[in-house]
C-alpha cells in the first residue's frame, strides 16, 4: 500500500490504504471525521456528501485515488464553528430530527448557493434530489435553503462586501 | 492469519434475564440520591412502558429510582434518564417538562442518557410512550425539588417559605423585598430537606415552558457533524467487522472457505457466526409451540483493521448454504396463502349482535378485499454495535431502542451474568421499531470475544433490507350491510396476517390487546352487528414492529373501507364518518393504549382537517381529495390529501393537511415536525415500497430499488393542532398511517377507480 496524498479542510494527509478505498472511510476510519455518514454505500442517498474541489461528490463511490491531490471539504471544514449561513438556517427552522443525513444535505446546499445565490424550487429539486431523508425533514430543507440564500444575496448598499457573503467565500476562508 | 474460528452456539433458548418488570414494579417515591452536597439530586422512578406503569400502581416494595434530577451548583441541570433520542426529540421534550415544574432556567437543562442496569426494567423506547408515561412522575419530581429548593431559600434569606416563589429561570424570590437567589447556591442546603410529598403541581394556565417553541437540544451538533451516532462509535484497538448472513431466511452455513478473504489486505480474521435463537426481546418466557421467534441470523464474519477492509474482504469469501425449508417462500405464495385463510372462518375476535345475519337481510351490501406487503424499516443509519468482550465482562456501544432486551441476549450468548454488562446507548440516526430487535449486538460481542480486541460490526445497506423485522404482509376482507336508509348495520372485518407480537413476546398472540388488529375498531360506534375475526399466516420471514405497526394495515383497510360504503350509498366521506363518530365505539378501545376513545376528540379533528383543506371546494379534473382520521396512542389525527393523477397513471400528492389532538402539547414545532415526518413515513409506504420474496430471500438490495420519498416529491403539508390541556399523547407514530388511505381515498375522487392493494398499483389508473 502506497500513501496517498489528500487535502482535507486545508490540511494535507498522506493516508496508506488501498488506492481503491472509498473516501468515506478515509474520512471516517483513517482521518476521523464521522461528520460525514454511511447511508447506502452506493450513492443513492446522499449522506456521504462532501465537496471535491467546491462540488458535492458521493463520499461512498468516490476512490481515494481519484481524489489524490484535490480539495476536499467535509462538514467539519464547512464554517468556523458552525456559522455557514445554511448551518444558521437550518437551525432557524429546526430541520433536524434524528439528523443522520442532514449533514450529506447541507454539504449540497452549501455547493448549490456557492454556484446559484438564488436558487427556485426547481434548482433545490436538481441538487437535492438525490438525498433520502428517512424522518421526512424536505419542506424544511427547502424552507431552510430558501433562507439562507436570502442572506445571501448581495444587499444594494453594501456593494463592495456583497460578495464576501457568498458560501462560497465563506467556505474559502474557513479552509 | 488464524484458521477460521468457530464460536460455541451457547445461546440458548431463554434468557436467565434478571430485573424483568414485576421486580422494577415500584410505586411512585422520591428520595434524594447519594451524592448530594455539592449539588441536589433526586431519584424517582419513571416506568419503562404504559403497562409497566399500571403494574406499579398497585406494586409494593422497595423503592429503585431509575431516573435522575441533579440540580448543580454551577447552574447546570441534568436529567439522567433511560430513553434514547432517534429524532423524536424525546431528550428536548423530557428536558421541557422537567424545566416546567421546577421553574428552571430551560438553556441550562439536558437530559443525559443513562446506561443500560437491568435494575431499571427493559429501558425500552418505542409504543409513543416517553412522555406520556413521564408526564406525571416527571412533572412530580421537578416539583419536588422545587419545593427543597423553596426550603432553602427561606432558610437563606430567613424568611418565611411561604413568602418565596419560584419565578422560572433557577431562581427563587422573596416578593416582599425583591430579594432573589438562584438555585446554584441552594442546591446544597436543599439537598438537607426531605423529599416532600403530595406537592401541588402546576396550572397548565401557569406554563412558561411547556407548550412554547423549544428548539431541539442536539440541532446545534447535529449541523456541525458533532453530533455522535452509534456508527461512530470509536474505541482504542478497535477492529471493524462485515458478516456475510445467508439470504435465505432459516439457512445454515454449510461449509465455506475463508482463503481469499484471510489474504486480503487488513483482514485479521474469518469467524463463523451461530445461527441460534436469542430470547424473546421483551423478556417473557418463551411459549410452547410459539412459531416465528428472534435468531440471530449466522453466518460469516469477516474482521479487519478497518470497515472498508471488512466488506472488500466479504466479498472475497464463498460460502456453501444449507437454505432449508424457507427457500420455498415467496410473495406469490404468501398471497396466495392469505387470499386462501379468508376463505375459512378466523379466530374470532370480537362480536357484537348477529352480524352474519344483518349482512344477509341488508338492503345493500359492500364487499372488498386490501392487501399490503411485507416493508423494511431502513433507518438511514444501518444497524452497527461496538462490543469489547474482555475478562468476564461485556461492554456495548449501541444505537438501541430496547437495551434490556439487548442484555439479556448478551447474557444467554456470552453466558454472563447481569451485572457483567454495560451498555451505552448512542444517539440514534433512526429507529422506527428496527432498533428493538438487537442481534447487532450479540454479533459485536461473540465477535469482540473471538477477536479477542474490541470490534465494531457495519452492516450495509444489503445487509439492512434483506435481513431486517419486516411489518407483516396482509389481507383484509370487509364486509358491510346497509339498510334501506343506507345506514350500515353490519360490518365484518377479517384480517390475516403473520403474527407480530411472537418476534417480541413469544408466538401468535391473537387476544384483543395483541398487537395485530389495533386500528381495526373504529369506525362501529353506531353499527349495531360487528364482527372481526383474524388468521395467522405461518412464514419464516421475520416480522417486527414498524412506526404505528398494526395501525398502519388495519387503518388502510377500515379507512378506504369507510369511503367505499360512502361511495356505495352516495354520501359524502366526511358526512359519513361524522355519523359513525358518534355514541360509544363498542366493538373494539381501537386504541394501542386499550384505553377507550374519546369521540368528540375524534370527530373535532376529522372536521378541523376538512374545514382548513376546504373540503368540498370543487377541483380541477384529474385532482381528489380524500380523509382518514384515527385515534392511536392517546393522540387523534386527521388527514385530507389532495391528489393529482395524470393520463399515465402517476399519482402526485399535491398537499396533505393534518389535524392532531394530541392533549397537551409541550413543544408545538416537535409536534409539527413529527407530523410532517409521519406524513412522508406513511406516503412512502403508499406510494413505493415493498418487499417482495423469492426462493426464500428479499430480492430488494438498496434506495434503488426500494424507493424512498424525496424532496422533489414533497407535498404541501399544513399541521393545525388542537389546543388541549388533556394527558400528553403520543406523536411519534400517530402521525403515520392516516397517509395512505387518505390518498387511496383521493385518487377515488380524482379517478373513481379504487386502489386497495399498496403500495399503489398506479399503472391501473392509466387512461387508456
Amino acid at each position: 500500500m502506497d500513501a496517498i496524498a489528500i487535502t482535507v479542510n486545508g490540511t494535507q494527509h498522506s493516508v496508506e490504504v488501498s488506492p481503491d478505498t472509498p473516501l468515506l472511510w478515509v474520512l471516517r476510519d483513517t482521518l476521523g471525521l464521522t461528520g460525514t455518514k454511511f447511508g447506502c454505500g452506493q450513492a443513492l442517498c446522499g449522506a456521504c456528501t462532501v465537496h471535491v474541489d467546491g462540488d458535492a461528490t458521493r463520499s461512498c463511490t468516490t476512490r481515494i485515488a481519484a481524489v489524490a491531490g484535490h480539495k476536499i471539504t467535509t462538514i467539519e471544514g464547512l464554517s468556523s464553528g458552525g456559522n455557514h449561513p445554511l448551518q444558521v438556517a437550518w437551525l432557524e427552522n429546526q430541520v433536524p430530527q434524528c439528523g443522520y443525513c442532514q449533514v450529506g444535505m447541507i454539504m449540497t446546499s452549501a455547493a448549490l448557493l456557492a454556484k446559484n445565490s438564488a436558487p427556485t424550487d426547481a434548482d433545490i429539486d436538481d441538487a437535492l434530489g438525490g438525498h433520502i431523508c428517512r424522518c421526512g425533514t424536505y419542506q424544511r430543507v427547502r424552507q431552510a435553503i430558501h433562507q439562507a440564500a436570502l442572506g445571501h444575496s448581495p444587499k444594494p448598499l453594501s456593494k463592495s462586501g456583497a460578495h464576501g457573503l457568498s458560501a462560497k467565500a465563506s467556505r474559502e476562508e474557513t479552509i | 492469519m488464524s484458521a477460521p474460528t468457530r464460536i460455541p452456539a451457547s445461546l440458548t433458548r431463554t434468557g436467565s434475564r434478571q430485573g424483568n418488570s414485576t421486580q422494577t414494579s415500584r410505586r411512585e417515591f422520591l428520595k434524594t440520591g447519594a451524592a448530594a452536597g455539592a449539588s441536589l439530586v433526586v431519584g424517582f422512578y419513571l416506568p419503562a412502558s404504559l403497562k409497566a406503569r399500571l403494574a406499579s400502581d398497585q406494586a409494593e416494595g422497595d423503592f429503585a429510582p431509575n431516573a435522575f434530577i441533579e440540580v448543580h451548583s454551577n447552574g447546570d441541570i441534568f436529567l439522567t434518564v433511560a430513553r434514547t433520542e432517534m429524532g423524536q426529540g424525546v431528550r428536548t421534550s423530557m428536558a421541557m417538562i422537567l424545566a416546567e415544574e421546577l421553574d428552571a432556567d430551560w438553556s441550562r437543562v439536558r437530559v443525559k442518557q443513562a446506561d443500560f442496569d437491568a435494575k431499571y426494567g427493559d429501558m425500552t423506547t418505542g409504543g409513543s410512550a416517553s412522555v406520556r408515561s413521564s408526564w406525571d412522575p416527571l412533572r412530580k419530581a421537578g416539583a419536588s425539588a422545587r419545593d427543597m429548593l423553596l426550603s432553602a431559600a427561606a432558610q437563606t434569606m430567613s424568611v418565611p417559605k411561604e413568602e418565596c416563589s419560584a419565578m422560572g429561570g433557577s431562581v427563587i424570590e422573596h416578593k416582599k423585598t425583591g430579594r432573589k437567589v438562584g438555585y446554584g447556591q441552594l442546591v446544597e442546603k436543599a439537598s438537607g430537606f426531605p423529599v416532600p410529598k403530595d406537592v401541588p403541581l402546576k396550572d397548565p394556565k401557569d406554563y412558561r415552558i411547556v407548550g412554547t417553541k423549544k428548539d431541539r437540544v442536539d440541532g446545534q451538533y447535529i449541523v456541525i457533524g458533532e453530533a455522535h451516532y452509534g456508527i461512530d462509535t470509536k474505541i482504542q484497538g478497535m477492529l471493524y467487522a462485515a458478516i456475510m448472513r445467508p439470504a435465505v431466511f432459516g439457512a445454515r452455513v454449510k461449509t465455506f472457505d475463508a482463503a481469499k478473504a484471510e489474504a486480503a489486505p487488513g483482514v485479521r480474521k474469518v469467524v463463523e457466526v451461530p445461527r441460534a435463537e436469542l430470547p424473546p426481546l421483551f423478556g417473557e418466557e418463551r411459549k410452547e409451540n410459539s412459531g416465528h421467534q428472534h435468531y440471530l441470523w449466522g453466518g460469516v464474519a469477516v474482521v479487519a483493521d478497518s470497515t472498508w477492509q471488512a466488506i472488500a474482504g466479504r466479498r472475497a469469501l464463498t460460502v456453501e448454504w444449507d437454505n432449508g425449508p424457507g427457500a420455498e417462500e415467496s410473495t406469490e405464495k404468501h398471497r396466495a396463502e392469505l387470499a386462501e385463510l379468508l376463505k375459512t372462518p378466523g379466530k374470532e375476535i370480537r362480536k357484537i349482535g348477529d352480524p352474519e345475519s344483518a349482512l344477509a337481510n341488508a338492503a345493500k351490501r359492500v364487499e372488498a378485499e386490501y392487501e399490503t406487503p411485507f416493508l423494511a424499516h431502513m433507518a438511514m443509519e444501518p444497524p452497527n454495535c461496538t462490543a469489547l468482550v474482555r475478562d468476564g465482562k461485556c461492554e456495548i456501544w449501541a444505537p438501541v431502542q430496547n437495551p434490556g432486551g439487548m442484555a439479556a441476549a448478551l447474557q444467554s450468548a456470552l453466558g454472563l451474568p447481569a451485572t457483567a454488562i454495560t451498555i451505552h446507548v448512542t444517539l440514534l440516526g433512526g429507529g422506527f421499531g428496527r432498533r428493538l430487535n438487537i442481534e447487532y449486538g450479540v454479533e459485536a460481542a461473540l465477535l469482540s470475544r473471538a477477536a479477542s480486541a474490541p470490534v465494531k460490526v457495519i452492516w450495509t445497506r444489503d445487509d439492512d433490507i434483506r435481513h431486517d423485522y419486516y411489518r407483516p404482509m396482509t389481507r383484509h376482507r370487509l364486509r358491510a350491510g346497509l339498510d334501506a336508509q343506507n345506514q350500515p348495520t353490519a360490518w365484518l372485518h377479517h384480517i390475516a396476517a403473520p403474527s407480530t407480537d411472537g418476534t417480541y413476546l413469544g408466538g401468535d398472540i391473537p387476544d384483543i390487546g395483541g398487537t395485530e388488529i389495533v386500528g381495526a375498531g373504529l369506525p362501529n360506534g353506531p353499527i349495531p352487528n360487528y364482527f372481526l375475526e383474524q388468521s395467522f399466516l405461518h412464514t419464516v420471514v421475520p416480522r417486527g414492529y414498524w412506526r404505528a405497526v398494526d395501525v398502519n394495515w388495519n387503518h388502510f383497510a377500515v379507512e378506504s373501507f369507510v369511503d367505499e360504503i360512502a361511495a356505495a350509498s352516495g354520501r359524502d366521506p366526511v358526512e359519513l364518518r361524522r355519523q359513525l363518530m358518534v355514541g360509544k365505539p363498542a366493538a373494539l378501545p381501537a386504541d394501542s393504549d386499550e384505553k377507550p376513545v374519546d369521540i368528540a376528540r375524534l370527530r373535532r379533528v376529522l372536521e378541523l382537517a376538512a374545514e382548513k383543506a376546504g373540503w368540498g371546494k370543487p377541483l380541477p379534473a384529474g385532482r381528489g381529495r380524500g380523509i382518514a382520521a384515527l385515534s392511536s396512542w392517546g393522540s387523534y389525527v386527521a388527514n385530507v390529501a389532495e391528489v393529482t393523477v395524470g393520463k399515465d397513471g402517476a399519482v402526485r400528492v399535491d398537499r396533505v393537511v393534518v389535524a392532531i389532538d394530541c392533549g397537551q402539547v409541550i413543544n408545538p414545532d416537535m409536534v409539527v415536525a413529527q407530523m410532517e415526518g409521519g406524513v412522508v413515513f406513511g406516503l412512502t409506504s403508499a406510494l413505493y415500497d415493498e418487499i417482495t420474496i423469492e426462493n426464500g430471500a428479499v430480492r430488494q438490495t438498496n434506495f434503488d430499488n426500494y424507493p424512498m420519498l424525496r424532496l422533489p416529491d414533497m407535498p404541501k403539508v399544513e399541521v393545525h393542532i388542537v389546543p388541549s390541556h388533556e394527558t400528553p399523547g403520543g406523536i411519534g407514530e400517530p402521525g403515520v398511517p392516516c397517509a395512505a388511505p387518505a390518498v387511496a381515498n383521493a385518487i377515488f375522487a380524482a379517478t373513481g377507480k379504487r386502489l386497495r392493494r399498496l403500495p399503489f398499483q398506479t399503472q391501473e389508473l392509466a387512461q387508456s
